[in-house]
């Protein structure tokens, strides 16, 4: 499947777990994005699948985080197709994103330190009654997320988020997901700046989001992150896919060569052996 | 930190299902918050208490009544500009021109009534519309050219400053001798009709109160204890009564005049600061204020306009501004040349800032500004009275602005630390 691609100058042919058991929900195909001369993606594919955890990882420059905000309708793509669902879809801006019931949770969290829990989650999106901020509505609905979340380390959903440790703030950012039903959840480096507890806290969240149907992409540096959670790893270099395969299948070293060289020999060897 | 589960955590959310603590945990709970920097209104509330001490004591006639309507009258403009001020404030901007914005549209109040003899709602909507034009032209150009709020109402303070002088002739003044316009400060409600008035406020207050107490409670939210809500009605109704009590003696000196009831300015502020309370408070406009306040980027990221938020909040700004010089000419009876310039704006921001609204942005509500500017008012009441020369009167001033200004930014700090 999928073999528009053109491996003349890629590094490395991505390699392609076929998925049987179920289809994409997300499917970016062939995309290109330039700014000005800089030719940032070049035929990018990349799959997010229902209930997985998708790893994207890739060095600094390699094109993650404008991959991203394409996904996240931030940036217009050049080229390529956007397919949700199976079917082709346009993504113009976030709000198209949030339509299609995709969830951005960034780096720098997007959380406003003087309001408090649930006032964040429901943050441009406040439920009202008539005029009025429907306070009870809110409260009730962002409980309910964070208890499926099975979230227990938050003393109350009406604590300023100032108090909170990097930790809990990453798991209000995520909770607002499940809040809003997302069907694809974009994670960018939620766990950059977490100690090891709190690290531990965020990984059994994303799996429990995926376990719940979601479809994740995690973009991490941590590959200790990524085989802990990650059902599949895309591999970008250079602003192309060096890999997509599946993380029982690769080694921790074989990931590291994908990332800083675009190419791994022995995984080639044994990927191209599982694939005919 | 927080992130140790303790046992009762352990059981997720059930830990703060009621959140009802008992009379005494709620207090500790509130030692706990001022001791990590989030004080509220209690810096000005003891400010206050100060002043009324000291100057009762250096002078005899500051607590008589005659002296507590005059402050009040005289706290009025304060109180409304702070109030303008405040969701500016919020934003963490500045509208230094709040003050001369308020002035222009005073003026053209003024000229409508007394040049062109129009009715006194004609000018007053006039005057209105004025504020609200020169708030939507500082807003598109803070919001959409960059430039920073200071130095953008810097210029519309120096700008608007020739605009009054050009509607109102060089050094000159126009007299305001309208009947309701100069009736905001100089006339009284009836002693009945303030009665009425301040216990249907007190009522009105204790019902919703009471409902939103018994709805939380019964959806499981979080709430605070019976006795805490019981004790900010009574606070409530203790404060309406007195100061009622208080305006509906007479307060005339000469016993064949007598002056008694509430001056319109008191229930006007009453309203504004209702108004004000619910925007701020209860409408998803506030709530998208502070969020801007707090984090621009998160809020854009959460799909508001930021920029419709900023041209609101200084149209608003400008908009109350001309309101207060409204009541301004109301008790000085005359719009003049210097309308909203001196220090006008900076008491407002004082006012503000000893209440409570953080020079920093994403902190502050609506009743910072009746506290503060209560502060302010009494200081120039005081000194007034204790016939110092006026350049005592500056320094205080700006002393106690320097001050709140301090207790701000190192509450800031220790809030930070705290995490509060």
């Amino acid at each position: 499947m999928l073999s528009s691609h053109h491996p003349i100058s890629d590094p490395a042919p991505p390699e392609r777990l076929t998925m049987s058991a179920s289809n994409p929900l997300l499917e970016l195909r062939g995309i290109n994005k330039s700014f000005g001369v800089a030719h940032v993606l070049h035929d990018v594919d990349l799959a997010i699948y229902p209930g997985q955890v998708t790893a994207l990882v890739g060095d600094n420059g390699a094109g993650k985080s404008t991959l991203v905000k394409c996904l996240a309708g931030i940036y217009p793509i050049d080229t390529g197709e956007y397919v949700f669902e199976g079917k082709p879809v346009s993504v113009h801006g976030p709000k198209d994103a949030g339509a299609l019931g995709i969830e951005v949770v960034y780096q720098d969290l997007a959380l406003c330190e003087n309001l408090d829990i649930v006032e964040n989650m429901f943050l441009g999106r406040e439920k009202k009654s008539g005029l009025v901020l429907d306070e009870t509505t809110m409260e009730s609905k962002a409980r309910e997320a964070l208890t499926s979340l099975s979230v227990r380390t938050v003393k109350s959903v009406r604590q300023s988020v100032a108090s909170l440790s990097g930790g809990q703030r990453q798991t209000v950012a995520i909770a607002k997901s499940v809040l809003w039903n997302s069907r694809v959840v974009l994670l960018d480096e939620p766990t950059a700046a977490l100690g090891v507890a709190q690290t531990r806290q965020v990984l059994d969240l994303v799996r429990r989001l995926a376990d719940s149907g979601v479809g994740v992409l995690l973009i991490s540096h941590n590959l200790t992150d990524v085989f802990e959670v990650a059902d599949r790893i895309t591999a970008l270099y250079l602003g192309r896919v060096a890999a997509d395969v599946a993380t029982k299948d690769v080694t921790s070293r074989q990931v590291v060569e994908l990332i800083t060289t675009g190419h791994s020999s022995d995984l080639d060897a044994s990927a191209s052996s599982t694939t005919v | 930190m927080t992130d140790i589960i303790t046992e009762s955590e352990e059981a997720g959310f059930a830990s703060d299902l009621t959140q009802s603590n008992t009379l005494g945990e709620s207090v500790q709970a509130y030692i706990g918050r001022v001791r990590g920097g989030d004080m509220g209104a209690l810096p000005s509330v003891f400010g206050l208490v100060v002043l009324f001490i000291v100057f009762g004591f250096a002078n005899d006639r500051f607590l008589s009544n005659l002296n507590m309507a005059n402050l009040i009258t005289q706290a009025g403009p304060i109180i409304i500009l702070a109030m303008a001020l405040v969701p500016v404030l919020l934003l963490g901007e500045i509208d230094l021109s709040a003050g001369v914005a308020g002035g222009v549209a005073a003026c053209v109040m003024g000229v409508l009534m007394v040049k062109h003899d129009q009715p006194w709602g004609l000018a007053v909507l006039a005057a209105l519309a004025t504020g609200a034009v020169i708030g939507i032209v500082i807003g598109l150009i803070v919001a959409k050219l960059g430039i920073p709020s200071f130095v953008v109402t810097l210029a519309f303070f120096l700008g608007l400053q020739g605009v009054t002088l050009k509607l109102i002739g060089e050094g000159g003044s126009v007299r305001i001798n309208q009947e309701v316009i100069a009736g905001i400060a100089n006339n009284n409600m009836s002693v009945a009709a303030g009665w009425i008035v301040s216990l249907a406020v007190i009522a009105g207050y204790a019902v919703l109160a009471l409902l939103r107490h018994r709805q939380k409670v019964e959806r499981g939210l979080q709430h605070q204890p019976f006795a805490v809500v019981i004790a900010q009605i009574i606070a409530l109704a203790a404060v309406m009564l007195g100061v009622t009590f208080i305006l509906n003696q007479n307060r005339s000196v000469n016993p064949n005049f007598p002056i008694k009831g509430i001056p319109y300015v008191l229930p006007m502020i009453v309203v504004l600061l209702i108004l004000w309370t619910f925007a701020l408070g209860r409408t998803t406009w506030g709530r998208h204020v502070y969020a801007v306040g707090g984090n621009p980027e998160a809020a854009r990221r959460a799909g508001i306009s930021v920029d419709r938020i900023r041209i609101s909040v200084f149209m608003a700004c400008s908009t109350m501004a001309a309101l207060s010089l409204i009541v301004q000419a109301s008790v000085s009876g005359k719009v003049s040349s210097s309308s909203g310039a001196g220090n006008a704006l900076l008491y407002a921001v004082g006012a503000a800032v000893i209440g409570g609204t953080s020079l920093f942005g994403g902190k502050g509500k609506a009743r910072d500004a009746v506290t503060g500017g209560l502060v302010i008012a009494t200081i120039a009441n005081g000194l007034g009275l204790l016939n110092q020369a006026s350049w005592i009167n500056f320094v205080v001033t700006g002393g106690v602005l320097l001050l709140a200004a301090s207790v701000d930014a190192i509450s800031r700090r220790r809030r930070s630390a705290t995490g509060l």
